[in-house]
């Protein structure tokens, strides 16, 4: 049976060039960073700090700007909450766009708790989120502007070069998580006025396990995480050497190939976009054209997520879906079973939401595989409406003319 | 074949449901839904002499809410109507061999559309 990977957004399969570079530092080189006298704590820290030289081009920022984190929860937690904690008492007030992670969105509760204002902003039907909104929104008290690069369930890309520019006007620190994003489309800092961006290297062919927040010289943070004094005093604990080494040597391979791998990509996801888009009554989510490569999301009328989900698995291909039935499968109770809150902010009915598909394509992808997901899936959707209740009212009233 | 949290019975009834479809003047409908969690089940029921002797579903849902209402149909032929009312959410989790916590609602779908359609049975047949 075919084994299609359709779910990139979710992680990316490692690239076989960064095992091999990880390799020396899990077998060989097993010193800590910091005992760097002697000949292993030297290596490491030698590679700790090529890594980091390495994940710093790849976002046009300095090495000593780049912290390692254990991935891109940490990072978002440490934006927040230390850019909030760095701000002093006075300055409180934290802004977020309504289709954050909920590593960004969680990370304000302790804030709130403490009494800490929070505004959400509301994105449009496409998602984005509306540069005049966010200068409407801070106030004298404003600590944090935090707003996504790219949005991972329906691929938007958010205007964030203009959302700088308002809070650089305003003197507001601007926290970015490019997790999606990075490693696949152009992120510079110098063009971008951020002063933090969240980065995952596995979801741009790196282990899992390790991130980075890029701390922009100047801006003040509180750290989160309280020990010694690794990643300059932001983040305490030895340093996950193999982790890092393969951040490093990912953001390589991605600054030499993402152009290419975009290239490829655009062109497969738009074989699938065109290829799926005659299903009757499937809507696609996100910006039609400022979106991720290879990235496309949609929901269908009458055919629920998972059991696509289920049906597309059969057939070999793994997507992901924003279903309230299948993304939280390992819940507690019911009360887990909630509708996508992205979906939710684009306006897509909550009864409706359930029916929601993210192909997200991945370099390694091929025109091959997109030909199988574009000829499964109406016979997938198909069969699910065929026992639909809900279907066969619609086709009663569409047959009276309703 | 089982597949990610679910049974192979519950795929078996995902993939090859049993009695999918209507019945032309059924003699109980009975239709249940949870907009919220985007599950939806129809539920029609033929009874002859006090005795279901045939049964159809239609599902808008999930693995579990189509393998449930599958089930559901195959467990529910040829029981009385008492029989059929004694029909719980565990009865019908248990034959498809257990649900995952958060999915159990789907059983109780079923057992609230057995209700439902001998209720609307016992408002078309009064006295029966």
């Amino acid at each position: 049976m075919a084994k299609v990977f359709f779910d990139h957004i979710s992680t990316t399969p490692l690239d076989p060039r960064v095992l091999s570079a990880m390799m020396p530092y899990l077998t060989e080189w097993y010193g800590n960073p910091s005992s760097h006298i002697h000949e292993q704590g030297q290596a490491s820290l030698r590679a700790v700090d090529r890594a980091r030289g390495e994940v710093a081009a790849l976002i046009g920022a300095r090495p000593q700007e780049v912290v390692f984190t254990s991935g891109a929860t940490e990072s978002n937690n440490l934006a927040v909450l230390g850019a909030v904690d760095g701000s002093g008492p006075a300055k409180r007030h934290v802004i977020v766009s309504e289709v954050e992670h909920f590593s960004v969105m969680n990370a304000l509760i302790p804030l709130r708790n403490a009494g800490g204002p929070v505004t959400v902003l509301p994105v449009d039907r496409d998602g984005l989120v509306d540069p005049a909104a966010v200068r409407k929104a801070i106030r004298p008290d404003t600590a944090l502007v935090s707003v996504m690069h790219a949005n991972s369930e329906i691929g938007t890309i958010e205007p964030v070069e203009e959302v700088g520019k308002v809070t650089r006007e305003h003197g507001v620190t601007f926290h970015v998580d490019a997790t999606a994003s990075a490693g696949h489309i152009p992120f510079d800092v110098r063009e971008i006025p951020a002063d933090l961006v969240t980065l995952s290297a596995h979801n741009f062919y790196g282990p899992k396990g390790v991130g980075a927040l890029y701390i922009r010289e100047g801006a003040k943070i509180g750290a989160r995480t309280f020990g010694g004094f690794q990643e300059m005093g932001y983040r305490a604990g030895t340093e996950n050497v193999p982790g890092i080494v393969g951040m490093g040597t990912a953001a390589a391979i991605a600054s030499a190939e993402a152009g290419a791998w975009a290239g490829h990509l655009n062109r497969l996801g738009r074989m699938l976009w065109d290829g799926i888009a005659g299903i009757p009554l499937l809507h696609f989510t996100g910006h039609p054209s400022n979106r991720l490569p290879g990235h496309v999301s949609f929901w269908v009328e009458h055919a629920e997520g998972e059991s696509l989900l289920l049906f597309l698995n059969i057939r070999g291909i793994m997507a992901a879906s924003g279903s309230a039935c299948s993304s939280n499968l390992r819940g507690h109770d019911e009360e887990d079973l909630v509708a996508s809150p992205v979906l939710r902010a684009i306006g897509v009915p909550s009864d409706i939401c359930t029916g929601s598909i993210t192909f997200s394509l991945g370099k390694g992808n091929t025109e091959e595989e997109v030909r199988l997901a574009v000829s499964s899936l109406p016979e997938i959707v198909e069969r699910l409406r065929a026992m639909s209740p809900t279907y066969l009212d619609y086709q009663k009233q569409t047959a009276q003319g309703g | 074949m089982a597949a990610g949290p679910y049974s192979a019975k519950v795929m078996d009834h995902f993939m090859n449901p049993r009695n999918v479809g209507e019945i032309e003047g059924a003699d109980g409908i009975g239709e249940v839904g949870n907009p919220a969690c985007g599950d939806m089940m129809r539920l029609y029921l033929k009874i002859e002499d006090g005795r279901v002797v045939d049964a159809r579903f239609r599902t808008f849902g999930c693995g579990a809410a189509i393998a449930s209402s599958s089930m559901l149909t195959e467990m529910i032929k040829g029981k009385t109507v008492e029989e059929a009312r004694e029909i719980t959410n565990h009865s019908v989790a248990e034959a498809l061999d257990g649900l995952p916590a958060v999915k159990i609602h789907c059983s109780v779908m079923a057992e609230q559309a057995v209700k439902s359609a001998l209720d609307d049975y016992g408002k078309k047949h009064p006295g029966q």
